[in-house]
């Protein structure tokens, strides 16, 4: 009875899979655009990651890189749609999550043969903040604790000399 | 008969090696200020605990083991291979404090990774690390670029003697001033020097690309550090490919070339000698090598036609080939386009660009120029040995800063060492093939660690197993040190074990 309500709910799962185009047409990764750039190259793609860094204009365009996890994607696109992104991913802050949308070039022909995404939507899934600096109390005491057993080495040293 | 090693050695040993790691410790001021200037006072803590820990351990040893004695060969080739293991264990700690390694033993192959030089990482959120933290990894291979020992010698250790024989431990057999001391001195005045020029033309590109000017700076020196010191880490996850900007990849292949060469070299330049350039065996021995080796892989990427233009296919395999033969291992592609995209071919210029080296006295690692240069012209001289009369006598020569005649002693030094760095090669493609990966893929990544180039093709990874990394980081410590230093421990420890 137990194997019979699997099947059928696997079967369901596939169903739905078949029939749910968004399946094919939701944010590829870094891994499988880098591992099947051949296949991707010069196709329309979408793509999703942390802003990382900062964003380097150049002209009336920029570049940011956008790290989904694994690796990090360089994305050229005009200014007017970067304007949205406010938080890049630093020590001091998580960077906007944002979606891509634009053609994948394996080796790009403007960018002497980088591999890029050029966006033509851009998209804010979400937003990024500034993290505050936890700092851990055991850490400052074992700093205190060093500093404790060395200054008592240096007075012992300055005694024996005497 | 083999001595035991006696209480004089492990005093002498103990007591060198507690100045050294003192000098290392100390060495953690300049995170620690960088630290507080921007704020960051939790990587600070980091900085402040292992910075305490190594100077309890180094004013401990030098209390036990206090000796007014000099040190003899033995005992300054065990300094310098326990030394660097030191700077390993005590460079992990601020690293593995941070976080952003899964473990002590990835830290630590971080560490050796920063000092030998080399730039292979297993760090974890690099784009997300603090600039104190960042700031380390870059200044390990600055420190261990100049030689952990040299900060020892440049200004804690005094007697001349035993400086040499610690310097020599540290595969720098060539002295460029007359004292030991003056040479490591000189080649810390050239590195700040080029450091200061380097980081400015780095920055005003950097700028230029769109970045922030103080972004810009700090992102100028790091790879200034990472680039002349052949070390190859980077502040970003993506390597140099980050930055987008081909004119930042031309000064970082010029910066590249620079650390590749030797420092005695530099210091005939610098005093006005230019044309030693063009005549030392050395440097024609490089160039002549990239021109071959670039022809190689250039062979192979137009065969698999992945990259379509001429001109890509050059900023591509240049960029690549020279950050290979120079030891750096910058990478301006993904790991995993090397393995999906380039040809065999291609991909064995680059193992044999990495295997071969820059110039001895310098940053890079692997079978260096001098050795390629001299094992070349005893093969001509044999050559001509067979093809000329027998009364002829063949003597060669080869232009090394002077006229140096071709002994059988040099070359038989070359051959042993190049031998060494063969062997060790393959048996690091084993242990990768061992747990399963491709040879070519192994081979590749066992010559970066074992040349110090840091460029990986995807097994490097945190997840990789136990033993790959403890081999890698035996690989990375024993191709610094050129072996010797590390047979002599062995020795030592044999010694120790069945001595009389």
């Amino acid at each position: 009875m137990r194997f019979f309500s699997i099947k059928w709910l696997l079967l369901l799962v596939c169903f739905t899979g078949l029939l749910c185009p968004s399946f094919a047409a939701g944010p590829l990764s870094s891994a499988e655009l880098i591992n099947r750039a051949n296949e991707y190259d010069g196709r329309m793609v979408t793509y999703k990651g942390e802003a990382i860094a900062e964003v380097m204009r150049r002209g009336d365009f920029a570049w940011v890189n956008l790290h989904d996890g694994d690796n990090a994607i360089g994305i050229w696109a005009p200014l007017a749609l970067i304007n949205e992104i406010v938080y890049t991913g630093s020590y001091k802050a998580r960077g906007d999550i944002i979606e891509v949308s634009g053609i994948f070039h394996r080796a790009c022909p403007e960018h002497v043969g980088d591999l890029d995404i050029h966006a033509s939507s851009l998209r804010k899934i979400e937003s990024g903040r500034l993290i505050p600096e936890a700092i851990k109390p055991i850490r400052l005491k074992q700093a205190l604790i060093l500093l404790g057993v060395l200054l008592l080495i240096w007075i012992s040293t300055l005694f024996s000399r005497k | 008969m083999i001595l035991k090693p006696g209480k004089k050695d492990l005093k002498a040993i103990g007591y060198y090696l507690g100045k050294i790691i003192i000098g290392l410790s100390l060495t953690m001021v300049v995170p620690i200020l960088a630290g507080l200037a921007v704020k960051e006072i939790s990587p600070v803590l980091d900085f402040l605990i292992s910075m305490q820990a190594g100077l309890l351990t180094g004013v401990i040893l030098i209390k036990l083991c206090n000796t007014d004695c000099e040190l003899n060969w033995m005992q300054g080739m065990i300094v310098v291979s326990l030394a660097w293991i030191a700077a390993m264990i005590l460079g992990a700690i601020p690293m593995y404090l941070s976080g952003h390694w899964g473990s002590y033993l990835d830290a630590c192959f971080d560490a050796m990774s920063g000092f030998t030089t080399t730039g292979l990482t297993l760090v974890q959120r690099l784009d997300h690390m603090s600039l104190t933290h960042n700031l380390w990894r870059h200044l390990t291979l600055f420190i261990g670029g100049q030689g952990i020992v040299i900060i020892a010698l440049s200004f804690f250790i005094k007697g001349a003697s035993g400086a040499f024989k610690l310097y020599v431990g540290e595969a720098r057999d060539e002295k460029i001033m007359p004292n030991v001391i003056n040479t490591s001195r000189f080649i810390w005045m050239v590195s700040i020097v080029y450091l200061i020029i380097g980081t400015l033309a780095l920055s005003l590109i950097g700028i230029v690309g769109g970045m922030k000017p103080f972004s810009a700076i700090f992102h100028g020196a790091c790879i200034f550090m990472a680039a002349f010191d052949t070390g190859g880490f980077s502040l970003q996850s993506q390597s140099i490919f980050y930055y987008r900007s081909f004119a930042l990849e031309i000064a970082t292949v010029i910066i590249m070339i620079l650390g590749a060469l030797n420092f005695r070299l530099h210091y005939h330049i610098w005093a006005g000698n230019r044309k030693e350039m063009a005549k030392n065996i050395e440097t024609v021995t490089f160039f002549l090598s990239i021109i071959i080796v670039f022809s190689i892989v250039a062979i192979g990427l137009s065969q698999s036609g992945v990259y379509p233009k001429a001109v890509m296919l050059f900023r591509k395999g240049f960029f690549q080939l020279i950050s290979s033969h120079t030891g750096t291992g910058f990478q301006t592609i993904y790991s995993m386009q090397f393995i999906n995209e380039w040809n065999n071919l291609a991909l064995v210029g680059i193992i044999l660009a990495m295997g071969l080296g820059g110039a001895v006295c310098s940053t890079t690692g692997a079978i260096k120029m001098l050795r390629v240069g001299i094992i070349f012209k005893a093969f001509i001289e044999d050559i001509k040995r067979i093809i000329l009369p027998e009364k002829v006598i063949v003597i060669q020569k080869f232009h090394h800063i002077k006229e140096v005649f071709l002994e059988d002693k040099q070359v038989r030094s070359a051959l042993l060492i190049t031998l060494a760095y063969l062997i060790l090669y393959l048996i690091g493609a084993y242990v990768g093939m061992f747990y399963g990966y491709p040879f070519l893929k192994s081979l590749f990544e066992s010559t970066s660690a074992l040349a110090n180039t840091g460029l990986s093709c995807g097994i490097t990874s945190s997840s990789m197993p136990v033993m790959l990394k403890a081999t890698y980081i035996m690989q990375m410590w024993a191709g610094r040190l050129e072996f010797m230093s590390v047979f002599t421990l062995i020795g030592f420890f044999v010694a120790a074990l069945k001595g009389k």
